[in-house]
C-alpha cells in the first residue's frame, strides 16, 4: 500500500469517527420508539418537544437571552479593545496581545471557580445576570483577536489617509474604521454567540436555581436516562448551526 | 487652483535617540514638482509626513506661503499625500473613495458627482467609478489615491513613493501622466523617492538626502553634472571615482592629476587645490569615448587618452557597457552609446585592446585631500 493512501484511510476514519456520534444522535431522534434500537420511523419525539416540553423551551429561551445580550456586549467591548491595540504603540500592542491570549489558555473550570468566588464574595444572586458577565468575561478575547485580524489585513495608512482628507478621530474611527472592521466584528458576533449558547462548564458554576440554560437543562435530563426528546432538540440546534455556518460563509476566515 | 511655497526652516526630528533630520531647511517654490532624493532611511518620508501633519517636529518650522502650519492638524492642511501603498478605503467603491474628502466638507450630492466625474476623467477611470479598490490594477489605485487627493483641491500634493509598487513599465507611465497631471492642475508637488532616475527625469528642483541631512539642492542637471560629493556621484547616475595626487597647477582651470591606476591626466579645477593634494575625481561613464585606434587630441584643450584591454563586455541594446582594464590593473567604465547602426564598423569585443578619450571638463574634483 501506497503511504498516500494509508493517511487517506487514517483521516477517513479519523472522521467518520468525528461524525458518526453525530449521525446517530439525528438518526435516533426520529426512531419511533425509546429503545436505543430502530424501530421505525417516526416523528413523535419532535411532536413531544414542541407541545408538552415548555421546560426546555425555557431554558432554550434563557440560551438566547444570555447568548444575544452577551454577545452583543462582548462585541462592542472587543472591537474597541481590537482598535485600541490596533491604533496603539507597538509595546503596547505587545502587553495586550498577552493578556487577552491567556485567557484562551486558561481551564474553563478555573474561569468557573474563580467567577462564582467573585460574586459569592460580592454577594451578588446567582441569575441569568451572572451567566450574562460571565459569558462576556470569556468570549471578549475572543472577539477582540477576530475584530483585530480583520484590522490588521489592511495598513494603517487607510487612518493617517483620512485624516489627511480632512477627518478628524472620531469620524476616521467612524467612517473608516468601523465600516472596514465589519466584517470582523460581524464574525464575531457570531462566535460569540455560538460559545455562549454551548457553554456549559463556566455557566454550572454562575447560574441559579431559576437561570437554567439549555446545556444545562440537557446535562440534568441525561443524568435520567438519554430521551429521545434530547436528540429531538439537539438535531434543531445542529441544523441552525449548519444553517448559520453558511449563510456566514464570506465572514468565515476571520473566525478562529 | 494655485499651490503655495514651503519652507523647511531647521527642522529637527527624533526618533528616540535616533537623529533623523539633522537642522534640515529647504525652499520649494510654488507650482514646482520639486523631489526629495535619498536612500531609504535618509528621513525623506520623514520630512513629507512632517509637512503633511502626522509626525511632529522636535525643533524648527515648517512654513506654507510663508505662514506656519505645525499648529494645525493633519485635516486642516491645504496639503494631501499619496500613500506608497495607495492607502485606499477598501469597503467604499472608486467613486466614493474620490468622493470622501467632499462629503466631509458637506458639499450638495449634485457638487459632489461633478467634481468626482471631473477627478474621474482626469485620472481616466470613468468607467471604473463603481468598482472596489480590490478590483482594481496596481496603476489603476494608484490613479484613484491621486484623484481622492486632488479632491480637495489642496495647494501642495506630497507623493511617497507613488509608483514604486509598480513594474517598470507602468512606472514610466504613471511618471508621464504625473507629470501632465502637474502641468493641468499646477499645484505644488513634492515627491519622494530614492529612485534617481524617477527624480531627475520629472523634477524641477532635486534636493538630495542622505543620513538626515540635505546634502544638495540643485536642478536635476546640476546634481547630475555637478554632485556635491561622493555620496552624490555614487547615488545619483553612475560614476567613475578615482583617487589620485595632484602634480602640476596647469592653469586657473585645469590640473594635472597622477593616479596610481592609470597614470597622469588633466583633470577640471573646479576647487581650490594645491600641488601634492590628494584629489577624487569623478567621471561619468558616457562620457568617455572608446576607440580601437589611438585619437589625436583635437586642438585647444588637451585630451585624456588612456590605453586598456576590453574586461566585460554588456550589451543593453541602446547602449554597451564596458569595463577597461587599464594597463595598470585599474576598471574603468565606459558606456557606448548606439546612434546608428553602421555596417563597416568594427566592433569593440572582449580582450579588445582599446584607447578610451574624454575631454578634461569631464573629469572633475569632488572631494581634496590636502597632505
Amino acid at each position: 500500500m501506497k503511504p498516500g493512501n494509508l493517511t487517506r484511510i487514517i483521516t477517513i476514519l479519523a472522521i467518520l469517527f468525528f461524525y458518526l456520534p453525530i449521525i446517530v444522535v439525528i438518526v435516533f431522534s426520529f426512531n419511533s420508539s425509546k429503545s436505543p434500537e430502530w424501530t421505525g420511523f417516526s416523528l413523535r419525539w419532535y411532536y413531544q418537544l414542541f407541545t408538552s416540553s415548555g421546560y426546555i423551551w425555557r431554558t432554550f429561551l434563557n440560551s438566547i437571552i444570555v447568548g444575544v445580550s452577551s454577545s452583543i456586549v462582548s462585541v462592542v467591548l472587543g472591537t474597541l479593545g481590537a482598535i485600541s491595540v490596533y491604533l496603539g504603540s507597538k509595546k503596547f500592542r505587545k502587553v495586550m496581545w498577552t493578556t487577552t491570549y491567556i485567557p484562551f489558555t486558561i481551564p474553563d473550570i478555573i474561569i468557573g471557580v474563580s467567577l462564582l468566588i467573585f460574586f459569592t464574595t460580592l454577594n451578588v444572586r446567582l441569575s441569568l445576570f451572572t451567566i450574562f458577565i460571565a459569558h462576556v468575561t470569556f468570549s471578549m478575547p475572543y472577539t477582540m483577536m477576530i475584530v483585530l485580524t480583520r484590522l490588521h489585513d489592511f495598513d494603517k495608512s487607510i487612518i493617517e489617509a483620512a485624516y489627511d482628507l480632512g477627518a478628524t478621530k472620531s469620524v476616521a474611527l467612524r467612517k473608516v474604521i468601523v465600516p472596514v472592521a465589519m466584517p470582523g466584528i460581524i464574525a464575531a458576533f457570531f462566535m460569540a454567540f455560538t460559545l455562549s449558547i454551548d457553554d456549559f462548564v463556566i455557566t454550572f458554576f454562575v447560574a441559579g436555581p431559576s437561570s437554567t440554560t439549555l446545556p444545562l437543562q440537557i446535562f440534568s435530563m441525561v443524568r435520567f436516562g438519554i430521551s429521545p426528546v434530547i436528540n429531538a432538540i439537539s438535531t434543531l440546534l445542529l441544523l441552525g448551526t449548519i444553517f448559520m455556518s453558511v449563510a456566514l460563509r464570506r465572514y468565515v476566515r476571520y473566525i478562529i | 487652483m494655485p499651490g503655495s511655497s514651503v519652507s523647511i526652516i531647521e527642522v529637527d526630528k527624533y526618533f528616540g535617540d535616533f537623529h533623523v533630520l539633522k537642522n534640515v531647511s529647504l525652499e520649494i517654490e510654488e507650482n514646482e514638482f520639486f523631489s526629495l532624493l535619498g536612500p531609504s532611511g535618509c528621513g525623506k518620508t520623514t520630512l513629507l509626513r512632517i509637512i503633511a501633519g502626522l509626525e511632529d517636529v522636535d525643533d524648527g518650522d515648517v512654513l506654507l506661503d510663508d505662514k506656519s502650519i505645525l499648529n494645525l492638524p493633519p485635516n486642516k492642511r491645504p496639503v494631501n499625500t499619496i500613500f506608497q501603498n495607495y492607502a485606499l478605503f477598501p469597503h467604499l467603491s472608486v467613486y466614493e473613495n474620490i468622493a470622501f474628502p467632499l462629503r466631509l466638507k458637506k458639499f450638495s450630492e449634485s457638487e459632489i458627482k461633478r467634481r468626482v466625474d471631473w477627478l474621474l476623467n482626469l485620472v481616466r477611470l470613468e468607467e471604473h467609478a463603481q468598482k472596489k479598490p480590490s478590483q482594481l490594477s496596481g496603476g489603476q489605485k494608484q490613479r484613484v489615491s491621486l484623484a481622492r487627493a486632488l479632491a480637495n483641491e489642496p495647494k501642495v500634493l506630497l507623493l511617497d513613493e507613488p509608483v514604486s509598487a509598480l513594474d517598470a513599465k507602468l512606472r514610466q507611465e504613471l511618471l508621464i501622466e504625473l507629470d501632465n497631471l502637474h502641468d493641468r492642475v499646477g499645484i505644488t508637488f513634492i515627491y519622494v523617492t530614492h529612485d534617481q532616475a524617477e527624480a531627475i527625469s520629472i523634477s524641477d528642483h532635486v534636493a538630495v538626502m542622505n543620513s538626515g541631512v540635505v546634502v544638495q539642492y540643485g536642478t536635476p542637471y546640476e546634481v547630475y553634472e555637478s554632485p556635491a560629493d561622493t555620496f552624490v556621484a555614487n547615488f545619483i547616475g553612475e560614476s567613475n571615482l578615482m583617487k589620485g595626487d595632484v602634480v602640476e597647477i596647469l592653469s586657473d582651470e585645469y590640473i594635472a592629476v597622477e593616479f596610481p591606476s592609470f597614470g597622469k591626466v588633466i583633470c577640471y579645477r573646479d576647487k581650490p587645490v594645491k600641488v601634492d593634494d590628494t584629489v577624487l575625481i569623478t567621471l561619468r561613464p558616457e562620457k568617455v569615448r572608446i576607440m580601437h585606434n589611438k585619437p589625436t587630441p583635437s586642438d585647444g584643450i588637451p585630451g585624456n587618452v588612456v590605453h586598456g584591454i576590453v574586461d566585460e563586455v554588456i550589451y543593453m541594446g541602446y547602449q554597451t557597457k564596458y569595463f577597461i582594464k587599464t594597463d595598470e590593473g585599474y576598471i574603468l567604465k565606459v558606456y557606448k552609446q548606439h546612434v546608428s547602426y553602421l555596417l563597416d564598423e568594427r566592433i569593440i569585443k572582449w580582450k579588445d585592446e582599446v584607447f578610451l578619450y574624454w575631454n578634461p571638463d569631464d573629469s572633475f574634483i569632488v572631494e581634496v585631500e590636502e597632505n
